[in-house]
């Protein structure tokens, strides 16, 4: 079963400098949200941004992990 | 219906429809909490749109996904391009890029909007008893 460390690890990890926070909303296990923060978002749309989060997890999103909400941001604020 | 049939009946409703919705349920009966809220934001703007249920079978929902590269459910299209899931349609609801997307006034108050009637994707076995 993922856990919110584990995710918040491979979200890094595959997003290098990025800043990211991640709660599990039902403590089961399967339904997260991610607060990312990364430069590499710049000049990507929300859709690009919230793939490159996505595909961090490929198949496992709708599978081990149900849901993840996804919040995407660049260190300036800026979208 | 072989996949094929159903990836080609999945891009023609993309592309019929301005706006398009594929969700878990109906807009009246939806299924799902991320549903209900991305339906729940176009009803509020009064916008006319088509929807979609995955669940009757579990390959609309492979397909769709093959076809958008999005893994989750709901996925709202409009004008035949993917916006996003629900987290995206909901900031873009907040911030008034979704009214602006869709051609509509922002309402001020969302909670109190009428809730106009969704345009529903007809597969033929829809009876009118409700009428």
């Amino acid at each position: 079963m993922p856990t919110s460390s584990e995710l918040k690890e491979r979200i890094e990890a595959a997003l290098p400098g990025s800043a990211v926070a991640v709660e599990d909303l039902t403590g089961g296990g399967d339904h997260f949200r991610a607060e990312v923060v990364s430069d590499q978002f710049a000049g990507l749309s929300r859709i690009q941004q919230h793939k490159l989060v996505y595909d961090v997890f490929g198949a496992e999103i709708g599978g081990p992990i149900h849901a993840l909400s996804i919040k995407t941001s660049t260190p300036g604020g800026a979208q | 219906m072989t996949n094929d049939e159903i990836r080609g009946f999945i891009d023609n409703a993309i592309q019929e429809n301005q706006v398009m919705l594929f969700m878990k349920g109906t807009p009246h009966e939806p299924a799902c909490g991320f549903s209900a809220r991305t339906a729940g934001a176009l009803n509020a703007l009064g916008v006319q749109y088509a929807a979609l249920d995955i669940l009757p079978d579990p390959r609309i929902r492979e397909e769709l996904s093959g076809l958008s590269g999005w893994p989750t459910i709901p996925q709202l299209f409009v004008k035949g391009e993917l916006v996003g899931g629900s987290d995206i349609v909901m900031e873009m609801f907040e911030s008034g890029e979704l009214a602006e997307l869709l051609g509509v006034e922002q309402p001020e108050e969302p909670a109190e909007a009428p809730q106009p009637e969704p345009a529903r994707q007809r597969i033929g076995l829809e009876n009118n008893l409700a009428d």
